[in-house]
């Protein structure tokens, strides 16, 4: 594993720093992270433009198939958020979503994508400043992993 | 082929300022399927909606896609606008470029570079819509009111009044509430039980309205329009339509070591009660852990002293169920335990007392008749010293970061009260801020501290200790910047309050999203701040966050009047985006129905043809008016049969690639 890590590493401390800009994925459920994301909006909490964000209904609506393409495409990492334990709009499915990408981060850490590159957050519909504190950290540690090189599909690069 | 459509907002500089919306129009122009993109500065207005009716009938358009603010805030706006030129309105996607990019990012490059991604997204989701059709699902006319405070009994009141049947659920054996507990209320000084008691007895007395107390929500089913809810009522003991709220067997009990909760537990109560006076329903109720004879079967005193016969050792819980079109939640608020600022000695010190204690000890029906004795040796007090935002405005996380809104104003009517009639006693108030923003709310507080005398002091509270039999308060004044130790005989602490702990359970129940601090979340803050984001919940009064009592009130009739214009629907539009399974692919493995918190899904043998090989098997089917969309069973289906309609596996990919572009 160590070797893969100074794989994955060493082209990011070679590419000139300004030309790089991380591609990050951020799913959001409808009810509270979306409207967290937008509250964080209405209260000019900034962070980095390199967050996109999807709206799902709910973060058990996302399909390990969706993050295994994101990466594919080149995604440097991929964040889903959803309400906190207990709160889900749909009772339960924020607990699916946890135990799922429990799996889903393990055996892509196994195949070379860093625990760092995904994260699962959970944020309320209140907490737009936590929103802004999430993507910034998250955002951050994406720098510091550099680019992701191992699932790419190097087609898409082309 | 595609004929899509794209429309970027300025929203006057908002967008405007930090994306440049001609790039993001001309970036648009070359996506696939874009015939037509335009930028205006309010796309909302009218002007806007009508260059948007217009292009798509002149340009025949397919889908639409829109770059503006948040879909929560004009979806609904665009849908509507789509469908009046005939489109169907599930065509239309929206792109925030407001919230989640130009009012987040400082440098335009990087928020036109941005919104043109999110523009991309939408469009790429857009040309893999389907239309949809909204189904019809009917409206019971019956309303359920949680919570049997001034906020349920405003609420159920002007719900009955319109001509709605409406139950209140109470958890307690009255009505009434925290306001019925109160003395007077700022800034009038009229007394709460005066003004309080004529709407209990209103709600008993209208014919629409159905008082269940003593009882609980256990369960609630079903979505906007047809809830279904399971009601444990729990035993009292005693018939309510038997007993005639004589209170004998009050005085006969022998049991009479029960904290008296009505009074915040400052004296006794028999183990048979009725919580006070004017109690709502007047009924007594046994408490089963105090009383004597549910707990050894010996006693029975109440029993042989009622003359009504309303004893009955042997009742049970009962379960009412009900449907409801709508659901309102009042479950109101309680002051924390002041116990964990134990600095103030609460919990050793018996003169130190809470707002809500001293609020009883006033009160003429309280423990002391009204008369002020503090409570270690029922002595007149000389010296009272007043603390604010015990446990509010706290980052420390041991108490509350918000204001509780409402101690500024009882601490100057506690004070005014005080001086008023006592004018002997001292009166010092530790204060961070006064905040009075209300009404005839300054004048009040000014009063207190002018005309009243009340030593204000602005500074912190850094102890209260008990030193030879005597009190004293250790503190900061912040203006001369001085230490201050006062002799005090009480202590009042103005306690931080928080939602019932009822509130998280009953919002799970109707899975109302909620809060950090647990106060129910409203469906936008300022545009729709009596609604819940799952259609049919409706909060009143302190659920949704602290408030004083002619605010709980506006904010009842505000959510009665939602529930009133609910409830006056015959049919009531369903949600279009909800699962399909494609029974071609299904197999029949049940994954889906055991993730559905719904029970939306069910297995029904079927005759499918097959690509010409007819044969029956066993396939899922969705119950769409069950469905509410959460798409759990799409992403657990082994097969992919299971998908989504409006966020459907190729849609969301498809803006996956997109972005990753």
């Amino acid at each position: 594993m160590s070797v893969n890590g100074n794989l994955t590493a060493a082209p990011a401390a070679n590419a000139p720093a300004a030309e790089w800009k991380p591609r990050i994925v951020a799913f959001c459920c409808n009810w509270c992270s979306y409207a967290g994301a937008d509250l964080a909006g209405s209260s000019r909490l900034a962070y980095p433009a390199d967050v996109k964000i999807i709206r799902v209904p709910c973060s058990c609506r996302v399909n390990p198939m969706f993050i295994l393409k994101a990466f594919e495409r080149g995604a440097d990492g991929v964040i889903l958020c959803g309400c906190h334990p207990g709160d889900c709009h749909y009772s339960t499915g924020n607990y699916y979503t946890r135990r799922r990408m429990a799996l889903l981060f393990s055996m892509l850490d196994y195949i070379g994508v860093e625990r760092g590159r995904t994260r699962v957050e959970w944020v309320s519909a209140a907490e737009g400043a936590r929103f802004s504190k999430v993507m910034n950290d998250f955002v951050a540690k994406i720098r510091e992993l550099g680019e992701n090189v191992k699932v790419g599909d190097l087609r898409c690069k082309e | 082929m595609h004929r899509i459509g794209v429309f970027v907002c300025w929203c006057g500089s908002n967008i405007a300022a930090t994306v440049d919306v001609e790039r993001v129009v001309a970036e648009a122009k070359v996506q696939p399927g874009v015939v037509f993109a335009q930028d205006y500065q309010y796309m909302c207005s009218e002007a806007g909606q009508n260059i948007i009716k217009d292009a798509i009938r002149t340009h025949a358009l397919t889908g639409v896609v829109v770059c503006s603010c948040s879909p929560r805030m004009h979806e609904a706006t665009f849908r509507k606008a789509a469908s009046l030129a005939g489109l169907n309105p599930y065509m239309v996607e929206i792109a925030n470029i407001r919230e989640h990019c130009s009012w987040i990012h400082k440098d335009k490059e990087e928020g036109t570079e941005k919104a043109c991604v999110l523009m991309r997204a939408a469009v790429a989701k857009v040309t893999l819509n389907v239309p949809l059709k909204a189904g019809e699902s009917k409206v019971v006319k019956r309303a359920l009111v949680i919570g049997g405070g001034i906020a349920g009994i405003q609420t159920a009141l002007d719900i009955a009044d319109a001509g709605f049947p409406v139950d209140i659920v109470e958890k307690n054996a009255t009505i009434g509430g925290r306001m019925a507990q109160l003395d007077k209320t700022f800034p009038t000084l009229d007394c709460s039980s005066c003004i309080l008691t004529p709407k209990m007895v209103e709600a008993k007395a209208n014919e629409n309205i159905r008082l269940i107390t003593y009882a609980e929500v256990e369960e609630v089913s079903g979505f906007v329009g047809s809830f279904k809810a399971k009601i444990r009522k729990k035993a009292r003991f005693v018939k309510e339509d038997v007993c005639t709220g004589c209170g004998v067997c009050m005085s006969k009990c022998p049991s009479k070591k029960g904290l008296n909760e009505f009074n915040m537990g400052l004296n006794n109560r028999s183990a048979i009660y009725i919580p006070f006076a004017q109690a709502i329903p007047n009924v007594a109720v046994i408490d089963k852990e105090q009383c004597i004879k549910l707990k050894t079967g010996k006693c029975g005193l109440c029993e042989k002293v009622c003359t009504a016969g309303a004893i009955d050792y042997t009742q049970q819980d009962e379960f009412i169920e009900e449907e409801y079109g709508a659901i309102v939640m009042a479950t109101g608020f309680r002051p924390i335990d002041a116990s964990k600022f134990d600095e103030y000695s609460y919990s050793t010190c018996k003169d130190v007392v809470t707002s809500l204690e001293l609020e009883r000890i006033m009160n003429a029906a309280g423990p002391t008749g009204g008369v002020l004795l503090r409570p270690s040796d029922g002595k007149h007090p000389h010296s009272i010293v007043f603390i604010q935002c015990v446990g509010s405005r706290d980052v420390s996380g041991r108490g509350k970061p918000y204001c509780s809104k409402i101690c500024c104003m009882y601490t100057a009517k506690h004070a005014m009260l005080i001086r008023d009639k006592y004018p002997d006693v001292e009166v010092h108030v530790f204060y961070i801020d006064v905040r009075t923003p209300g009404k005839n709310f300054d004048e009040f507080y000014r009063r207190a501290a002018e005309q009243y005398d009340v030593d204000y002091i602005k500074g912190q509270v850094g102890k209260v200790y008990e030193e030879n039999g005597q009190l004293v308060v250790r503190g900061v004044d912040l203006i001369s910047n001085e230490q201050i130790v006062l002799n005090a005989d009480m202590v009042v602490l103005a306690t931080a309050i928080e939602p019932d702990p009822t509130a998280r359970k009953v919002a799970n129940m109707l899975t109302a999203s909620i809060d950090t601090n647990d106060f129910i979340t409203e469906a936008h803050p300022k545009l729709r701040p009596v609604e819940s984001p799952t259609a049919g919940i409706f909060l009143s009064g302190v659920c949704q966050g602290p408030k004083d009592i002619p605010e709980t009130v506006s904010q009842a009739g505000a959510a009665a009047s939602k529930v009133i214009g609910l409830l006056a629907k015959d049919k009531l539009t369903t949600n279009p985006c909800v699962a399909h399974s494609d029974e071609l692919l299904c197999n029949g493995c049940s994954c889906c129905e055991k993730v559905c918190p719904y029970g939306a899904i069910s297995y029904d043998t079927k005759l499918i043809n097959d690509h010409g090989v007819k044969e029956n098997r066993r396939v899922a089917t969705v119950n769409e008016a069950l469905c509410q969309g959460c798409g759990a069973c799409t992403v657990v289906c082994p097969s992919g049969a299971m998908d989504l309609k409006g966020f459907s596996n190729k849609q969301i990919m498809a803006e996956v690639d997109a972005i990753c572009l």
